[in-house]
């Protein structure tokens, strides 16, 4: 076997705007969904560490269990809820809200939706594990000083547990930004992904030097998020 | 905001996100019993679709194959991830260990679409070169399954390792036990339940992976996520929401189970602490 270096790969990556739009809109797609998963899971996580012991342990466990059943047919789960014929379209038609069925698989909007609903416990978990640390005194304190409530959580309670949220934020950014079952099952043909272009080029173009490219460029663009989030575990552990 | 609106708001954000977990589930779970060919068309109870379900060939043969997977997936997981955890934290730092320990935690956060390339481009540079792996299949999956599970029972072992006290090792050692004896006696029993957790959570990863078996399988070798993959794609079909059902069910079962347990240790453990708190006043 003989190894010749060529750059060429890289050259048709560059030159195929394919790609680069691909690039962008994974990256669009991952820093959305990332940012819902954290308006939903911030306050769920705030919720679980301020409950009482048994009610906390229960929720925690609500929150894993989706986690160790299969990743895939929870995507499939949505294709039945989102379907033409599916049961949002049926109960929107038995409110009167529309008369028609609308569009809702194989759109954007049911990739955002498979996203969140798949990587929502990633959110929650690193929160919780950190407001559960937090020194709960210093809110008390705050709102003893006369802060009002919205002064304390953005001078108090969002820097404290900063740590939490970007661990989370990483934990749902790096892996939906490299996925490819999501948009193939729920995206269809419409949606761009980076993940769906490598298995693409790798499956049925059968292409491996440019899959091999693809993937390469799709580290460069996770190496440093990937990096942040070994950091922040180091010093956490170092913490211990 | 008063403390009751706040408590509100809190209330019904859980109440959302869990609604938002589980109803896609049960919707799932519904329409497994629905007589109906057309999924999310109701047409009456019926179990039909479970007897079609344990009737078909493929689904039996996938099932096995990817049950055999993940039990030979998770005995080696678990065992060079041990090693890892215990080389990582109770060996100093070594020349190299950053290295190390970033080498084992970057599968935990890789997409698996870079993971399964690299992989099957190795076992192919491997076949060149050395005539092995001949064909792709049971082995190159396992092999595959095992290079990124470990590093989760690393994780585990890891932080269990380092919430562990180590007087006990060190009283075995004072007593004069050789370093190996140590291990076996003292340590590996203590770190019993973080292996246990990194066995299961290697079978589950192991059970769940479509991707890198999609990249490293050869013909013929075909996995349950793969099969089910293979037919969802063209569709809704209502027998792979029995299949899911059964699923569901059996995984519920288990991490209720393990949480029970879980939950009752911790308030026996609790009630032994008070104990000792009384005893000691």
């Amino acid at each position: 076997m003989r190894i010749k270096v060529v750059f060429d790969n890289y050259a048709y990556l560059w030159e195929d705007d394919l790609y680069v739009k691909t690039y962008l809109s994974s990256i669009k797609i991952s820093s959305i969904s990332t940012l819902v998963c954290l308006l939903i899971g911030y306050p769920m996580a705030y919720a679980i560490v301020r409950s009482s012991h048994t009610t906390k342990h229960v929720l925690l466990m609500l929150i894993i269990l989706p986690f160790w059943t299969s990743f895939l047919l929870r995507v499939y789960a949505w294709m039945g809820l989102l379907a033409d014929q599916g049961t949002i379209n049926d109960l929107l038609i038995a409110l009167g809200i529309i008369d028609e069925p609308i569009r809702l698989l194989y759109t954007h909007f049911a990739v955002y939706v498979g996203i969140v609903y798949t990587y929502l416990p990633f959110m929650i978990l690193p929160l919780y594990a950190n407001m559960e640390k937090l020194d709960w005194t210093l809110l008390e304190a705050a709102e003893d000083l006369g802060a009002r409530p919205l002064t304390t959580f953005i001078t108090v309670t969002l820097p404290m547990t900063m740590p939490g949220v970007i661990a989370g934020s990483l934990l749902v950014f790096i892996p939906a930004t490299g996925e490819y079952v999501i948009p193939d099952l729920l995206g269809g043909g419409n949606v761009l992904m980076i993940g769906r272009i490598l298995y693409n080029e790798f499956n049925s173009n059968i292409d491996w030097p440019v899959a091999s490219a693809v993937a390469i460029a799709l580290l460069l663009v996770l190496v440093l998020p990937m990096m942040l989030y070994q950091y922040m575990q180091g010093k956490e552990y170092d913490a211990q | 905001m008063s403390n009751r609106k706040r408590s509100g708001f809190l209330f019904s954000a859980v109440c959302f996100g869990i609604a938002f977990l589980y109803i896609p589930m049960i919707m799932l779970i519904v329409y497994s019993f629905n007589k109906s060919k057309i999924v999310p068309v109701w047409g009456g109870f019926s179990t039909k679709w479970y007897g079609v379900l344990f009737e078909s060939e493929p689904i039996w043969e996938a099932v096995s194959l990817s049950l055999k997977i993940a039990t030979v997936n998770a005995c080696f997981a678990t065992i060079l991830g041990t090693l890892a955890g215990l080389a990582l934290v109770r060996f100093g730092s070594f020349k190299g260990r950053t290295l190390f320990s970033g080498m084992i935690s970057a599968p935990l956060v890789m997409p698996e679409v870079i993971t399964g390339l690299s992989l099957l481009l190795l076992f192919i540079t491997l076949k060149e070169f050395i005539g092995w792996p001949d064909k792709r299949g049971f082995t190159t999956i396992t092999i595959a399954h095992i290079t990124f599970s470990m590093a989760y029972v690393a994780v585990i072992i890891q932080s269990r390792l380092a919430g562990m006290a180590q007087d006990l090792e060190e009283a075995a050692q004072d007593l004069g036990a050789k370093p190996f004896r140590v291990l076996i006696d003292i340590t590996l029993p203590l770190l019993a339940p973080g292996m246990l957790a990194g066995w299961l959570l290697s079978f589950t990863l192991s059970l769940d992976d479509l991707i890198i078996a999609s990249f490293v399988s050869g013909p013929g070798a075909v996995t349950l996520p793969m099969l089910i993959y293979s037919r969802v794609r063209l569709g809704l079909r209502p027998d792979i929401n029995a299949l899911a059902t059964i699923i569901i069910l059996v995984v519920a079962a288990g991490v209720l189970l393990a949480g029970y347990i879980m939950l009752r240790q911790q308030r026996q453990h609790e009630l032994e602490q008070s104990m000792t708190a009384e005893e000691s006043l």
